[in-house]
């Protein structure tokens, strides 16, 4: 029978499918014919975010590109669970070579793909935080300002955490991790350090800057679709949290970075040349101390020794970054 | 290594051999939970299962699941008091799933369609004999047709519907919905018979060779009150005057009516003469929120003019005028006599004390118990004597139309189990799925659609039908506010949050399963499927 299109879709596009929708307005991530980039049997920690953003984002990139990827692979957590000798997790074409050096193996990839005339190969580089915005930085901002034709992308989970959960320059500030302890007077990781490598990314002019987290995969993916779409060099960071460096309950991971967004913690955006296009808005404001109670790294910070002080320092981060960015709707008018 | 390519070192997906299973120490399990609607449903029906249908368009099977339930969807979508939307989880989001709303439209749709219900599947040659025409006789007959029985209705009125039709205005129940929905249960067989009053149940099933007979006379004689009255007087029970507008010879009240009573009844009686010309005054002795009454039922009537006085009691009636006492709320909360009165002027009374049932036609049965002038029943809805059952108004229950075609099927799959010896047992209930149980960030804000009323001088002239009713893509929208609280819509997110890829798409409406030989048991699917279907259970050590 005829009906009339509604615009309401019970969940509309928040499920990863929703049988109400058309097929082709639904994620890739709910259709069975999804490359599964990421095999079964790999070896991260059960409710590893990482795990899950690296097959939401290669699938995509697969997708986008008619299944021409290579992808060059920093040390960190994703290479190590993945590439167990004698086994791989993998379904793409993969290549590790150093902790720091990714960036500059993609480059050399897609130069050779370009002398070979393979213009339809597209390259992917990808690492974690630690790989990227601490030891792999010199390559990726070269890559950068000679605008390589990689598609960089990080996987932002804030620490070195398979090597005993180190602190990098994108952990937050006053988490506690094995090299900043929850001791003296500024307990936890020191503020006012660190790097945003999404903002210096955008220093460089680059042609596409984003950010992404697990908990939105309709956006994660037309971010994907959207870098691969364009050349020269692109840079995605998504927002995976870490139940093992965290101290979160592994079931959390997802509602973990929802809050990260919701709080104004972590914005989602993208950029081009330099610029903000968009924003993803926060739907359902919350304070960050919600955001950081069920994570142990944060413990120190609440309870018998609670330190509300440092939660508004916290808070006041986040409000400028909703500030910052128009995160919230009333005022992006 | 030997068989590889240069350089190649791993062979793609290799990791399979790695049964990360093994680390689980507790694994996710598919279930269905209990919705709150259907929990709260008298009628038992699978609302959430009815509702699925709809969101996708599909009326026809929506309404084909729900009439598995309640042959009676456009009258119950009219009348019903909706216990399901208070007990909605979405009233927790923003305001409850207008379900009523969607069960007219499809019982309309049904009738404008002209659906029929399925066929008996086989002839049982047994015969049951089922006594008054209302809500639960019609719904008992339409489920025992269903079974293959054969079914006579003695009705003692000369029209089919009981209160439905002699007890609820036509504002809130159009007769042709009602005459329509009998005929489709008649269209399966059902015999009926008018104007046959059973004067004695046990002659009548021997007559008629009945193998077993369901009593559903209702409650039909007006309770009276002493009320110290002039011989010029006019006193009548609610019951006759709602039953005589039925009729051609409308009741004559006068201007000035008083009604006396706080329940539905009463206002139904106030409401019906207002539309008739007069000016009623409805008198309860208690306050508005202790009256039986449905609050919105009040409102609508106060809003079309009704006056209503509340903490009075009428102390004596006579020709032309009424006195009235003031009553005042005890700490315990009963009314308590001031002493002070006031004359209202009145040319009528009417009594809306509540109802009795007329027990004549079980006169001399043995077994039976009767207690407070209703008759007893086990939780078989079989009364004391075999064989014989009863349901509605006529046994000890909230007296609604719901809870009587609830009655109608508990007391015919009970009838069929009966008949074969046999002792039915309902299904265990599932476990609730109350809120907490639900991820509502994935739902799509959406408020409430409101159904569309009629205009107010119509609504006091008339007795047109005050509450419209939804067109199809409001109703649609509706459905679509479900949230399918504890049971599967296939959104997809189990198997797209899952980081090992241990969930598997069994494709459009089957559903999906874990692969457990991966599934490390994280439960990330539980936290993130939006309707509670996932849970997690313990590993066996």
């Amino acid at each position: 029978m005829g009906f009339q299109p509604v615009k309401f879709y019970q969940t509309g596009t928040f499920t990863v499918g929703n049988r109400l929708l058309a097929a082709d307005e639904r994620s890739l991530q709910s259709g069975e014919t999804r490359s599964n980039s990421i095999n079964s049997g790999h070896r991260a920690c059960q409710g590893c975010g990482e795990a899950l953003g690296a097959r939401y984002a290669i699938d995509a990139a697969m997708a986008a590109s008619n299944n021409q990827v290579i992808a060059a692979n920093a040390t960190g957590c994703l290479e190590v669970f993945s590439t167990p000798y004698p086994e791989s997790s993998w379904q793409v074409p993969w290549i590790h070579s150093l902790f720091g050096n990714a960036a500059a193996v993609a480059t050399g990839i897609a130069a050779a793909m370009k002398v070979k005339g393979r213009t339809e190969v597209r390259v992917v580089a990808q690492g974690g935080d630690g790989g990227t915005t601490d030891i792999g930085f010199g390559c990726l901002s070269g890559m950068f300002e000679r605008n390589d034709d990689v598609l960089y992308i990080c996987y932002d989970n804030g620490g070195y955490m398979n090597t005993g959960v180190q602190r990098s320059s994108a952990t937050p500030p006053a988490a506690r991790t094995a090299t900043t302890m929850p001791v003296g007077p500024e307990p936890g990781n020191p503020f006012g350090q660190g790097k945003n490598v999404p903002e210096i990314a955008m220093a460089h002019n680059i042609p596409y800057v984003a950010t992404a987290t697990v908990a939105d995969l309709r956006d994660l993916e037309y971010k994907v679709r959207k870098a691969m779409s364009m050349h020269g060099a692109r840079y995605i960071q998504i927002f995976v949290p870490c139940p093992l460096g965290w101290g979160s309950a592994s079931h959390d991971t997802i509602r973990l970075a929802r809050m990260a967004k919701e709080s104004g913690t972590f914005p989602v955006f993208e950029a081009e040349y330099g610029e903000v296009t968009g924003v993803l808005k926060i739907r359902h404001k919350i304070s960050v101390d919600e955001y950081m109670k069920p994570q142990r790294r944060f413990a120190h910070l609440f309870g018998k020794n609670a330190n509300p002080e440092t939660i508004a320092r916290i808070q006041s981060i986040a409000d400028r970054n909703i500030r910052k960015y128009g995160l919230l709707e009333e005022e992006c008018n | 290594m030997q068989n590889r390519p240069f350089a190649i070192t791993l062979k793609p997906g290799t990791s399979l051999s790695n049964l990360t299973g093994t680390w689980r120490t507790a694994r996710p399990v598919y279930l269905s939970r209990l919705p709150p609607c259907n929990n709260a449903c008298p009628a038992g029906e699978n609302i959430q299962g009815w509702l699925f249908h709809a969101e996708s368009g599909d009326y026809e099977q929506a309404w084909r699941v729900l009439v598995q339930d309640n042959p009676l969807p456009a009258v119950m979508g009219r009348v019903c008091y909706h216990p399901c939307e208070g007990a909605c989880n979405r009233g927790q989001l923003d305001s409850s799933v207008g379900i009523n709303s969607v069960e007219r439209f499809l019982g309309d749709e049904a009738i404008k369609q002209g659906w029929k219900f399925d066929a008996p599947a086989t002839a049982s040659g047994k015969r049951i004999l089922i006594v008054g025409a209302g809500p639960s006789g019609l719904s008992a007959a339409y489920h025992l047709a269903r079974m293959g029985h054969q079914v006579e209705i003695q009705e003692a009125g000369p029209l089919a519907g009981g209160m439905m039709r002699f007890g609820i205005p036509k504002y809130r129940l159009p007769r042709e919905v009602l005459d329509a929905e009998v005929a489709r249960i008649l269209d399966m067989g059902v015999t009926l018979k008018f104007n046959t009053k059973v004067e004695n149940i046990e002659q009548s099933m021997k007559l008629g060779g009945f193998n077993a007979a369901f009593l559903a006379v209702g409650a039909h004689i007006g309770k009276r009150a002493f009320i110290p009255s002039g011989d010029a007087a006019h006193i009548i029970d609610a019951v006759s005057v709602l039953r005589s507008m039925e009729g051609e010879d409308k009741p004559m009240l006068g201007r000035r009516v008083i009604v006396y009573g706080g329940g539905n009844t009463a206002i139904d009686v106030a409401r019906s003469v207002k539309r008739m010309g007069a000016d009623p005054v409805v008198v309860y002795r208690r306050t508005r929120d202790k009256a039986p009454a449905h609050d919105f039922e009040i409102e609508e009537a106060l809003q079309e003019g009704v006056m209503i006085k509340w903490l009075s009691t009428i102390k004596q009636a006579d020709a032309g005028e009424i006195i009235v006492e003031k009553m005042a709320l005890d700490e315990k909360g009963f009314p308590q006599p001031t002493g002070e009165f006031e004359t209202l002027e009145a040319d009528s009374v009417v009594l809306a004390l509540g109802q009795d049932v007329d027990l004549s036609l079980l006169e001399g049965v043995s077994g039976l118990a009767i207690v407070d002038g209703t008759v007893q029943v086990s939780s078989n809805m079989m009364t004391g004597h075999p064989g014989i059952f009863a349901g509605g108004d006529m046994v000890p229950s909230e007296r609604t139309v719901t809870v009587a075609v609830g009655h109608g099927k508990k007391a015919a799959l009970n009838i069929h189990a009966w008949l074969q010896g046999k002792t039915y047992q309902a299904a265990p209930k599932p476990e609730l799925a109350d809120f907490s149980k639900l991820n509502p960030w994935y739902y799509s804000d959406a408020d409430k659609t409101v159904r569309p009323t009629l205009d107010m001088i119509r609504r006091q002239t008339s007795f047109d039908e005050v509450q419209g009713g939804l067109d199809e893509s409001t109703a649609l929208f509706e459905a679509r506010r479900c949230l399918s609280c504890g049971n599967c819509f296939e959104c997809d997110n189990c198997y797209g949050v899952c980081p090992d890829n241990a969930v598997i798409k069994l494709g459009p409406g089957k559903g999906f399963q874990f692969n457990y030989d991966y599934c490390k048991g994280c439960g990330i699917c539980v936290t993130e499927c939006p309707c509670g279907s996932i849970k997690m259970v313990p590993e066996e050590t």
